[in-house]
């Protein structure tokens, strides 16, 4: 097969959030840009966030970034490094006053500002109570944030390659990054997008679980291709479970509900929240709140004919409010659980939302990997932002609307930093190994040519089952052990996959095989990172590491408050520390302590 | 778990292997959980991977999966499946050229999009803080910003079908109409110039499928009329 090549500045792989906001950096800048998506811009995954973006703007209750901060790391379960939470902070109310000007559609106080409501986890003045720190578009701020980056895409002339997918990166023998092959999907044909400067902003991999609210696009692809080019992925056993997936469909339901007053009920209509987190109650931490709600089910007090799911009630709001603020749930609950809200509570269990590691990376948006003693050396060439990138501010928990910001904030800074390396004369263009393109082609060719295999649709189901039972809300010793067997056996069967469809044009068979490529190497990550840590920490909670004097929550911060690093050769891991430092000398650092709500 | 079974009829056509497009006839057993008609086709592609649609979100908010269902544009996602009469007719969005299978290409439909001009202009130093818009200023957005672009629109538009090269469309001039609605833009002179033309925006003649088939329960008919509008107030 031949491959073309195609020559820029910097290739950006991803247009949603992070990618948009990066490429707006860059096209401004006036750099040679390509950014490549599988999906048309307005189709990634950003478009169905809801509830809004975090920034203390303090439109209507006073706010401060250092209480922000403290929200943040409290949050992460003191996982997050403190120095990118600090930046994150800081810069959050210049990209969402961006983002205005850009004119994305706000909803607005009435002295004519932005809109903010509470949200899970963020309070005022150091835990003491909610505050409204969550710029909002009614309950689409996740569409009209991505319409928005992609109309001022429209002004600045980005070059798009839409429907185009990524398959691997391309390093040479230094290490260095110089760019990625990728696949035109309407035409089969292959390509090299050589670059000075290759940014990531891939979004997350929620599709190794069976129970997702995750788009069918959000299956790793940059956290497989940097897997297999040999780049460690960050604390993979990090996975929020989003406490309000509607019942049996795992469509999201925002916190932004419960930020307008929505309240959890068990059978009996019991408040339950209260018993768990007494001061922010349904507004805890999303990691609270899940297991509060699976620790309702399994002792017994779930609803419905099968006691396997709460309510969320809104029917005591005014039906105004919910149509004002909330009206996409309003339909996606009439349309998934065939309940109106305004008269009915919305059936919902936890379901996996968002990852909280990914490509290892600085605050600004450098990719870090360690090298001899520096645990944190950046790799040349290569910058990632988002979902799939883990700064990492989100440590061991992440606080609902930091996401938004976190692509808008970093997927900006990855993009300063590109310019500035490229000014610099740190990047160059370097010449393109012999083999660049030859790891995606053979990957290609084994699919082409095979003639017998599995069915890639049932590895998926397996595989994406493996993961809900063997890595879930709760965490068990034994099944973690039993899953890293079960998921080693499922990535033999990847290895074997078969496709029916051997046609060039539009083959989308071929895509959900290479998808799958890419799923399986965040799987093993999560399975050998979640079986390794052996405390209780955020997201990650053990059977074996209960709550106790020596160790509140199950947490050990003497032997474990330190990042994972996994490796795809021979799943080996490594561990970095955490930076307890904030970026700033004058910044109080968030000290240590244990988490409540 | 109780099963069914659902019948499809799907226009296939990929032009590495066929002459031209036929219809297929496939049936496959659904679960009881399977209530969409996106969830159905994920059996079918199960059973057939040659089978090639666009999908992503599968709540309806992305725009991927629009297709032409029993006669009628709609999102797969969001269409249920005991609503529709079997044996389900399913075929690419009409008016545009298919690619492949229920793939169609969207060039045009983009083109006609990206023609009018789509991002906020405003050329005044962009102020400290947010610019400030009322609530009620704000309301006027509503209904025109959550548009998602899956061309379930404009291509169920006997206007756009005849010239989807001249006339915008009611995806792109819905888009037009959310942008001289907001009172932070400055350019509503310009954007009314770009339309006054026999096709860009006249084509339109209040047929109304755009209405009746928008997913999101938009109105660009309405939209389309108050440019009208404010092409006329602007004359006189």
């Amino acid at each position: 097969m031949s491959v073309e090549k195609y020559t820029f500045d910097a290739v950006i792989v991803g247009a949603g959030g992070a990618g948009l906001r990066a490429a707006l950096q860059l096209a401004e800048a006036g750099l040679r840009t390509a950014v490549l998506t599988k999906v048309f811009p307005t189709r990634s995954h950003t478009v169905a966030a809801q509830g809004g973006v975090a920034a203390s703007l303090g439109n209507s209750t006073p706010d401060h970034w250092h209480w922000h901060m403290y929200d943040t790391v409290k949050g992460s379960d003191w996982l997050g490094d403190q120095d990118a939470i600090e930046f994150m902070c800081r810069k959050a109310n210049e990209v969402v006053i961006e983002l205005e000007h850009y004119g994305m559609p706000f909803d607005r106080t009435d002295e004519g500002k932005i809109y903010q409501r509470p949200f899970g986890g963020h309070s005022m003045n150091y835990g003491e109570a909610p505050v409204m720190r969550s710029c909002a578009a009614a309950d689409r701020t996740g569409h009209a944030m991505l319409h928005a980056l992609y109309q001022r895409n429209v002004r600045a002339r980005t070059q798009f390659f839409v429907e185009w997918m990524a398959l691997d990166l391309i390093r040479d023998a230094d290490g260095d990054v110089l760019g990625v092959t990728a696949m035109e999907m309407e035409t089969g044909k292959v390509a090299i997008f050589h670059a000075k400067a290759t940014i990531f902003a891939t979004g997350g991999a929620g599709r190794i679980y069976y129970s997702s609210t995750n788009a069918f696009i959000n299956t790793g692809d940059g956290l497989g291709m940097a897997a297999r080019a040999g780049i460690p992925l960050e604390d993979m056993e990090f996975w929020q479970f989003h406490p309000t997936g509607v019942a049996g469909a795992g469509v999201l339901i925002t916190e932004g509900v419960r930020g307008e007053g929505g309240i959890l009920r068990n059978c009996h209509g019991e408040r339950f929240m209260e018993r768990y987190a007494p001061n922010l109650k349904d507004l805890a931490s999303r990691d609270v709140v899940s297991r509060a709600m699976v620790t309702e089910i399994n002792e017994g007090r779930g609803c419905g004919p099968n006691k396997d799911y709460v309510l969320l009630d809104i029917t005591h709001l005014p039906p105004e409010t919910i149509i004002k603020r909330l009206p996409g749930i309003r339909e996606i609950s009439i349309q998934f659980a065939g309940v109106d809200p305004i008269k009915e509570p919305i059936p919902v269990v936890p379901t996996v939302h968002y990852q909280m590691g990914g490509i290892p990376t600085n605050y600004k948006g450098q990719v870090v990997v360690p090298k001899g003693d520096d645990p944190e050396v950046p790799v040349v060439g290569f910058y990632a932002a988002g979902e799939c990138a883990c700064a990492s501010v989100h440590g061991a928990n992440r606080l609902g609307t930091n996401s938004l910001l976190d692509l808008l904030v970093f997927g900006k800074a990855s993009g300063e930093t590109v310019i500035e390396d490229i000014k610099s004369g740190n990047l160059r263009l370097k010449p393109l190994p012999q083999d660049a393109a030859d790891r995606s082609l053979a990957r290609i060719d084994r699919l082409n040519t095979a003639v017998s295999g599995e069915p890639v649709a049932d590895v998926l189901v397996d595989l994406q089952r493996t993961m809900q039972k063997h890595a879930g809300v709760f965490r068990f010793a034994h099944l973690l052990k039993e899953g890293v067997a079960r998921i080693l056996e499922v990535e033999e069967r990847v290895r074997n996959t078969y496709i029916n469809d051997k046609s060039m044009v539009w083959n989308t068979a071929r895509i959900e095989a290479l998808e799958l490529e890419n799923l399986i190497e965040v799987a093993k990550a999560t399975m050998f990172s979640a079986e390794a840590r052996k405390e209780s920490r955020g997201a990650h909670v053990r059977d074996d590491c209960p709550d106790t004097p020596e160790f509140p929550n199950g947490r050990n911060d003497k032997e474990w408050l330190k990042h994972t690093l996994w490796y795809r050769e021979g799943n080996r891991l490594t561990y970095k520390p955490v930076h307890l430092k904030p970026l700033n000398p004058d910044t109080e650092p968030i000290a240590l302590a244990k988490r409540t709500y | 778990m109780t099963t069914r079974v659902v019948h499809f009829r799907i226009y296939r056509y990929d032009p590495d292997k066929d002459e031209k497009p036929y219809m297929q006839d496939i049936s496959v057993e659904i679960d009881a959980t399977d209530k969409k008609l996106l969830q159905a086709l994920v059996k079918v592609k199960a059973k057939d991977d040659s089978l090639a649609f666009r999908r992503s979100c599968r709540e309806g908010v992305c725009g991927s999966d629009a297709m032409n269902i029993n006669g009628k544009n709609g999102l797969a996602c969001l269409t249920d499946i005991d609503s529709l009469e079997q044996p389900i007719v399913l075929r690419p969005l009409p008016g545009l050229p298919v690619i492949r299978d229920l793939i169609v290409d969207m060039t045009q439909f983009f083109k006609q999009y990206h023609s009018i001009t789509p991002y906020l202009i405003n050329n005044d130093p962009p102020p400290e803080r947010e610019r400030l818009q009322s609530p009620q200023e704000r309301e006027e957005l509503n209904g025109l910003y959550e548009c998602i672009l899956c061309a379930c629109c404009s291509t169920s538009c006997p206007s756009f079908w005849w010239n989807p090269d001249k006339f915008v469309g009611p995806a792109g001039l819905l888009a037009a109409y959310r942008f001289i609605a907001d009172t932070r833009d400055q350019a509503t002179n310009e954007r009314l110039d770009n339309l006054n033309d026999p096709y860009r925006l006249f084509r339109c003649h209040t047929i109304m499928n755009c209405v009746d088939v928008c997913p999101k329960h938009l109105n660009p008919t309405k939209a389309i009329g108050k440019i009208k509008d404010l092409m006329v107030s602007r004359m006189v």
